[in-house]
């Protein structure tokens, strides 16, 4: 194992998260003050409360997935197709390095960044919402697991995007969707009967109630399943990582 | 002693259909300098980026230090140093950074005392805290020699790494490149200034179609395939060649102002003794005689030439 190589993409990744301090860590925070303000003031003033929890505590666990969902594909896709469009990808495909290590090298702080921002994210909110989490272990199973199979999602999207609109197409197109109808600022419980049967079909609604769980004991579906799914998505992106890796698919012609 | 780089009956096809190496073996010695000449699109980078790693090979094998470049990749990349042709760089990362982050990428634990060495070497110690995109294109050819060198290659691979390059840094890279010549690195570098070539190359491989055409000594090739030819500056005209020289096989040039004669310097004789004695008694004056020999490039284009 390259420990030397690993330890090298990770630092090199997260020093450019330090040179976007600003961008990377200042705007995440605006951004989720601004959803207390306006879903958690304002709407949460209607709503009193989902399940015996308060409105504003119940929207933090789907904010922490929004951003962590966005920022790991995002970071694991940059991460990866930046040297692609730059053309300095050269450099790690010709060093003694192996696809599994210039994984744990990209992903891991692509990984390590979504955690961050999650984590400022959880901050932020106890500053506005009394907030408790009853399963401190399996919210932290959640979270991880997570991080790392979105980012190894991001990390797919990047080496597939041959321009920077699809670098963007399913961070910006079809992750926001899922996140906002897959129960971030509501019950599914809430919906009419055929629009919770479609949620159903929406894998991020399984990790925003799992998720949820981990916090406040309730959940839309059973926590088993959130887990079912996300330990399935995981091994399909690491699957289809396996075959990138075997046939060099546009990395190495 | 066994070649350092060994390509065996290599051979890629890319997606699209196109061969860029037809069965392509070569053997590089340890310790030498290797000019790769050929066309744009002759096969140089895609051969070069077998031998890294950075394409697949559609057949044939590379050993470099005796390892398969793709079963044992770790062994040979680790020995191997690439400069690209393309100037790629991080822009926003520093100099000091860039070449710091290619020696772990390579495996090797921090050495800050080399990275200064090597940036010393290339005068680019003073630019070690900008960053990139502030520099040179020239600099930034500097910074990609810095990074393939961060690692201490046993064998460097320099694509172009002259295009676009001033006349002084050329040289400083020369002497760079002689100094590592020196202390053992093999270098293997394609260019398209053959003079260049001709000037630091120990062998001289030409490339084209995705074949070698060849690959000779330098010194043997030009002997081999370099002719010498005598000019003679005629006082007054003609209109043909007599016909008591016709055995000289002499060409009329400069509208019958000039007479060149093609001779071999390594045969037992020349001709030019007799030659001028035969003009002399044909009653041809002569205003001036000079001889060229022909370049690197002559025989270059000659080679390709017939190789079309």
């Amino acid at each position: 194992m390259n420990i030397e190589a690993i330890k090298s993409i990770y630092f090199f990744e997260m020093a450019r998260t330090r040179r976007t301090l600003l961008q990377s860590v200042v705007s995440p925070v605006i951004s989720t003050s601004l959803y207390f303000i306006v879903f958690g003031a304002a709407i949460g003033g209607r709503i009193q409360e989902i399940d015996g929890v308060s409105y504003g505590a119940f929207i933090t666990p789907g904010l922490m997935m929004l951003t962590l969902l966005t920022q790991c594909i995002g970071n694991g896709s940059f991460g990866i197709y930046f040297p692609k469009f730059t053309g300095t990808i050269y450099e790690v495909l010709s060093s003694p390095v192996s696809m599994v290590e210039i994984v744990l090298g990209y992903v891991g702080a692509a990984a390590t960044k979504g955690l961050m921002i999650g984590t400022i994210i959880l901050l932020t909110a106890s500053l506005f919402v009394d907030l408790t989490i009853a399963h401190p272990f399996v919210m932290v199973f959640f979270f991880v697991l997570t991080a790392i199979s979105f980012s190894l999602f991001g990390f797919i999207i990047g080496i597939w995007a041959k321009d920077f609109e699809q670098l963007n197409l399913i961070p910006m197109l079809v992750i926001p969707p899922l996140v906002f109808l897959g129960g971030s600022f509501y019950s599914v419980k809430m919906l009419p009967p055929f629009w919770q049967a479609v949620s159903h079909f929406n894998p991020v609604l399984y990790l925003i109630s799992g998720f949820r769980w981990s916090f406040f004991e309730v959940s839309d579906v059973n926590p088993i399943f959130s887990a079912v799914i996300i330990l399935a998505f995981l091994t399909i992106c690491m699957s289809v990582l396996a075959w990138i890796f075997r046939t060099g698919y546009r990395l190495r012609n | 002693m066994a070649p350092i780089v060994s390509v065996s009956n290599l051979s890629k096809t890319y997606a699209s259909g196109f061969k860029a190496l037809k069965g392509v073996s070569l053997d590089i010695e340890q310790g030498e300098i290797l000019a790769l000449l050929g066309p744009n699109g002759a096969g140089k980078t895609t051969l070069i980026s077998i031998i890294c790693g950075i394409v697949n090979p559609s057949g044939g094998t590379v050993t470099v230090g005796g390892h398969d470049v793709v079963r044992d990749f770790r062994e040979t990349r680790a020995m191997i140093g690439l400069v690209p042709q393309e100037l790629t760089t991080d822009a926003f990362e520093t100099v000091w950074n860039t070449v710091t982050f290619s020696r772990g990428l390579h495996g090797k634990k921090p050495n800050p005392a080399h990275i200064e060495k090597v940036l010393k070497d290339l005068s680019l110690w003073d630019k070690k805290d900008n960053m990139l995109r502030e520099l040179s294109g020239g600099m930034k050819r500097r910074v990609l020699i810095a990074k393939a060198l961060s690692h201490e290659p046993r064998v460097l691979f320099l694509d172009e790494p002259t295009a676009g390059v001033d006349v002084n840094l050329r040289k400083s890279m020369w002497d760079v490149v002689e100094k590592l010549r020196a202390s053992g690195v093999t270098i293997i570098l394609t260019t398209h200034y053959i003079e260049e070539a001709e000037e630091i190359a120990d062998r001289i491989g030409v490339i084209n179609g995705g074949e070698i055409l060849l690959v000779e000594d330098k010194a043997a090739l030009m002997s081999k395939l370099g002719r010498k030819q005598l000019r003679v500056d005629l006082a007054h005209p003609l209109d043909d060649v007599p016909d008591v020289l016709s055995s000289y096989n002499l060409t009329l040039e400069g509208d019958g102002h000039c007479l060149i004669y093609d001779y071999d310097t390594s045969a037992e004789r020349t001709g030019i003794t007799t030659l001028l004695a035969a003009l002399a008694e044909a009653g041809i004056r002569l205003k001036d005689i000079s001889t060229r020999q022909s370049s690197l490039e002559d025989i270059f284009v000659e080679i390709v030439g017939a190789g079309r």
